[in-house]
């Protein structure tokens, strides 16, 4: 597919150029504007009081003593809330799936560890904090169920009574003779995969700022959300208040990587208070909070098993996932958006015509799961590189050859992967060339042979992917959502003081999308980069748009960027005509002059603003009433969406004193289609890296059998630091582009996506003369002593 | 509520005097009682070193220290080492190597960098690792960061 004929993808002068981000210098000044700096006058603080119990009825409640306290003004528990917010739940037309209701404090019956009971208001927070020690409630325990196998069973007792079981969404996935291609095979390989539960730990929690004016009867919201026009909505249905009467704004937003792209109950209880008060109240959530609430990640087995041909073709695949989607159905996303994307990606860049997956998304007594970088792909890759991996070693055969052999090849594009999602066409096998030149594959193999010779346990990892970036209204970013993540609007205006100003229904928290943005506009209108103002991050600027997430805001703000660009260019261009008499044919523009072709007859964008807004006689009537003003909103809907690959490689060495895994060289070599900024992009690519590093060999969320969470601060659950992260070569393959407006694919999860099932065919390998397979993540010095201590024992 | 106590704190070179809880977190007193926002506040624990500042020349965290225990004290903040419009030679380096994205790490990166900067010679890149050890960052992978420092010392050292 090539790009729109109409879109000029010829002048190239700010789109691929390493521009300073326009972010930078209040960050580094220390200017920022994040949620927990915002000062109202009047501000009150709110403190949450959280279940201890895992699961529990609430048998009472008593805020007396609370609220007798000296600097509290209020508090409220679930009953209050429940009068002052409607319920919500995330819906799905999905077959087999049962909604929760969420209630923002808990009524009746506590979930998991965590969950907030009650909120105090006061003067500050200290305050607060204090007077949550003199809130009296008591617990009837229930059966708490930490372990999804058992939730799943039929007589197991039920988190929501209303119900059929635990089992919250079930799928199957079928293609071809799954059991003939079994038969025929010269090797299968598998086995039972785990892939434990992690939390985003964004470096900023999550906050709130909510206020309401009472003259107005508006709401206003500053919170810490990838989603601004996603809570918007929402909460126009939960407080009965039209869209133009609530605004959420998301300033500044200290890392997002999924966490934040859900509805919170701390956001519907702030705004409950501050309607309710008729003041504004901020809530900032510490760490032990952040650990215990915010949507984890991941957190599935998988039993799966590959069939091979002895030229290691893959004749079959078949997987059982379990997901273990926590408590409740998160809003928007649903229970299924993260185990039902592992079935869905699980056949990955391969040509597989076999494929039989089953999933079931199971509620247990532990925090809710969400959306975190990758979603699903992580295990999916994991798991089918892992088998690819294992099947190679039983017919003796290299890992990169087996992925060169079974990746789809450039002439079969568009390729239907096994699980019925499309591929449109991406760079699979030059992506694994190119990693393996550049990280000089058949040199390390070499040297690996002898250190192997010296006893050192030295290995090297592969992992190939695909992903959906940028998708479209055909699919939905979680099957069966009521809402739209199909498209994104931009308004991009030129005002009477000849000022750009481009705004999206996106929300950054911290791609640069200030910046990148600005190149888009800039290039498509012929004004300079720093001329453009970008709006992010709030709801009053445009009517729809969702928010960024699922790496879709380059493919959707640039797609939207230009063709809202492109409208307002094409009435400029046309007032331009009129008024430096020529016709429209012959005028461009650029560094925000117009200009006569081959002439020296120009004017400035600014002067031809005033011309038609102010200068009354320069335009004539007939002339404005059709250009109206130098403004355009347009939608952008890329439909299928489009395929960003990459294949990573690494080398590690196991260090046999403490277990350690030391990555001594990575390399990511993706073709994310046209590259915006290309500091941005590798930016970005390390970063990804970087928490899969995490994923593979640190993170893990905790619970005890009584679900309690053994990692509620970040000296237990660990993430990497700047000694445990190595240099990241990152190379773009300039492929095709793909068929989206300006050719760009989505890149923010990949890193990701990647890394975990790199590193941990990387440490099979190493360990692969003890016989050891990595089955299951973080990989960390325990589990590794373990299995090698198995090992030695056999 | 405890009796307050009166501190005097030199701030970024000004002298601020405040009666203060004591238990008023140094990271509270700069952002609520002087309204520096540039200093962010991570985890409250003492581990992601966002709120690192300097007090009396050396990194603390001004999450894990009072205001009261900076009586006397000369302490720096992020505001101290440049602004929007004039950035400092450490910022410029953050800017240029592309070593900050969502920026809530930074000030405290940049102060612990401070520190480092002055009192040790950095000669590899490892010992900038090991310096930065204390201070998490979710979003660059510290590769850039890594690089900032590497140019900032440089320049330092007339490279």
């Amino acid at each position: 597919m090539s790009p729109p004929d109409d879109i000029d993808l010829t002048r190239p002068q700010f789109i691929g150029a390493k521009v300073m981000r326009r972010e930078d210098p209040r960050l580094l000044a220390g200017e920022g504007n994040y949620v927990a700096d915002i000062k109202r006058h009047g501000m009150l603080h709110i403190a949450f009081r959280r279940s201890d119990h895992a699961h529990a009825l609430i048998t009472n409640v008593d805020v007396s003593a609370a609220q007798a306290m000296e600097g509290v003004v209020a508090v409220y528990t679930g009953a209050d809330i429940t009068r002052l917010a409607n319920p919500y739940q995330a819906t799905s037309r999905m077959k087999n799936y049962q909604a929760t209701f969420i209630p923002p404090l808990a009524v009746d019956k506590v979930r998991y560890v965590g969950e907030a009971v009650v909120a105090v208001v006061a003067i500050s927070r200290y305050v607060a904090e204090d007077a949550l020690a003199l809130v009296e409630l008591e617990y009837e325990s229930l059966a708490v169920l930490v372990d999804p196998e058992e939730a799943l069973k039929p007589d197991a007792p039920k988190l929501h009574d209303d119900l059929e079981s635990n089992i919250l969404a079930a799928r199957e996935f079928a293609r071809g003779e799954v059991a003939e291609a079994f038969a025929d095979a010269a090797a299968t390989a598998g086995g039972r995969f785990h892939f434990t539960r992690t939390t985003p730990v964004t470096i900023e929690a999550r906050a709130s700022v909510a206020e309401y004016d009472k003259g107005t009867r508006t709401l206003t919201l500053h919170c810490t959300t990838q989603i601004p026009g996603i809570v918007r909505d929402k909460l126009s249905e939960i407080f009965d208040l039209p869209g133009p009467r609530i605004r959420v704004i998301a300033p500044d937003v200290g890392g997002g990587f999924g966490g934040k792209t859900s509805l919170y109950s701390e956001e519907i209880v702030a705004c409950a208070i501050a309607r309710d008060l008729g003041k504004p109240v901020k809530w900032v959530s510490d760490r032990m909070e952040d650990l215990m609430t915010t949507g984890n990640a991941f957190d599935e087995i998988v039993d799966a098993e590959i069939a091979v041909a002895e030229d290691g073709r893959i004749l079959g695949v078949k997987a059982d996932v379990i997901g273990d989607v926590g408590a409740y159905s998160i809003y928007p996303w649903t229970a299924t958006i993260e185990p039902v994307q592992v079935v869905s990606f699980l056949p990955g860049p391969y040509r597989i015509a076999n494929y039989a997956a089953r999933v079931r998304a199971v509620a247990t007594n532990k925090t809710l799961t969400g959306a975190y970088r990758g979603v699903g792909r992580p295990i999916s890759v994991f798991v089918m590189d892992r088998l690819l991996d294992m099947a190679a070693r039983k017919i003796g055969m290299d890992p990169a050859e087996i992925r060169r052999r079974n990746l789809v090849n450039d002439d079969e594009f568009p390729y239907k992967a096994a699980s019925g999602l499309v591929w449109d066409k991406s760079a699979f096998q030059a992506c694994l060339r190119e990693a393996a030149d550049g990280i000089g594959y058949d040199e390390l193999r070499r040297e690996q042979a002898a250190a192997r010779a010296d006893g050192r346990w030295v290995g090297i990892g592969v992992a190939c992917y695909a992903e959906l970036t940028g998708v479209g209204s055909r699919i939905a970013v979680a099957p069966g959502m009521p809402i739209n993540t199909g498209t994104e609007t931009c308004n991009v205006a030129i005002d009477s003081t000849g000022a750009v100003t481009a705004s999206f229904g996106l929300a950054s928290q911290g791609q640069g999308m200030e910046t990148t943005l600005a190149q888009v506009v800039a290039e498509e209108l012929g004004v300079k980069v720093e001329d453009v103002d970008i709006v992010l991050g709030d709801t009053a600027s445009v009517s729809h748009g969702t928010g960024t997430y699922a790496s879709r805001g380059a493919v959707f703000g640039g797609g939207a960027g230009i063709l809202a660009a492109k409208a307002v260019h094409e009435k400029i261009v046309r007032v331009a005509g009129h008024l430096l008499e020529a016709a429209v044919e012959d005028i461009e523009t650029g560094n925000g002059d117009v200009r006569v072709k081959g002439t020296d007859k120009s004017m400035t964008i600014r002067d031809l603003a005033r011309a038609l807004y102010s200068d009354m006689g320069r335009v004539p009537k007939d002339m404005r009433d059709e250009i109206d003003n130098l403004e355009a909103t347009k939608v952008y809907d890329p439909f299928f969406g489009t395929t960003t690959s990459a294949s990573h490689m690494c080398l590690i060495e196991v260090d046999p004193e403490t277990y350690k895994v030391e990555i001594k060289r990575y390399i990511v070599v993706e073709d994310c289609g046209r590259v915006i900024n290309p500091l941005i992009a590798d930016g970005q690519a390390h970063g990804g890296v970087a928490q899969g590093i995490g994923v593979a060999l640190m993170e893990e969320v905790i619970h005890d059998k009584t679900g309690q969470v053994l990692t509620a601060s970040l000296v237990d659950y660990v993430v990497p630091s700047a000694v445990e992260i190595p240099s990241i070569d990152v190379v773009h393959v300039e492929a095709e582009l793909p068929g989206t407006v300006g050719g760009f694919r989505g890149l923010g999860e990949g890193g990701t996506i990647g890394a975990p099932a790199c590193i941990a065919n990387a440490i099979s390998d190493a360990l692969s003369p003890l016989g050891i397979e990595i089955m299951e993540i973080p990989a960390t010095p325990e589990r590794l002593f373990r299995l090698v201590e198995a090992a030695k024992a056999d | 509520m405890t009796a307050k106590i009166s501190i005097t704190v030199t701030v970024n070179g000004t002298a601020q005097a405040a009666d203060v809880e004591p238990r008023l977190l140094l990271a509270d007193f700069l952002r609520e009682n002087l309204d520096l926002t540039g200093t962010h506040v991570g985890c409250e624990h003492g581990i992601c070193g966002a709120c690192t500042v300097l007090m009396n020349g050396d990194s603390v965290r001004s999450c894990l220290t009072f205001a009261v225990q900076a009586d006397g004290a000369e302490v720096e903040t992020v505001e101290s080492l440049g602004s929007i419009d004039e950035l400092g030679p450490l910022q410029q380096a953050f800017r240029e190597k592309h070593a900050l994205q969502c920026g809530f790490c930074t000030p405290g990166m940049l102060m612990t960098a401070t520190d480092m900067l002055r009192k040790y010679p950095l000669e590899t890149d490892d010992d900038i690792r090991d310096g930065l050890s204390g201070n998490i960052c979710r979003c660059t992978g510290y590769q850039n960061i890594v690089a900032a420092v590497r140019s900032a010392a440089d320049k330092r050292d007339g490279k």
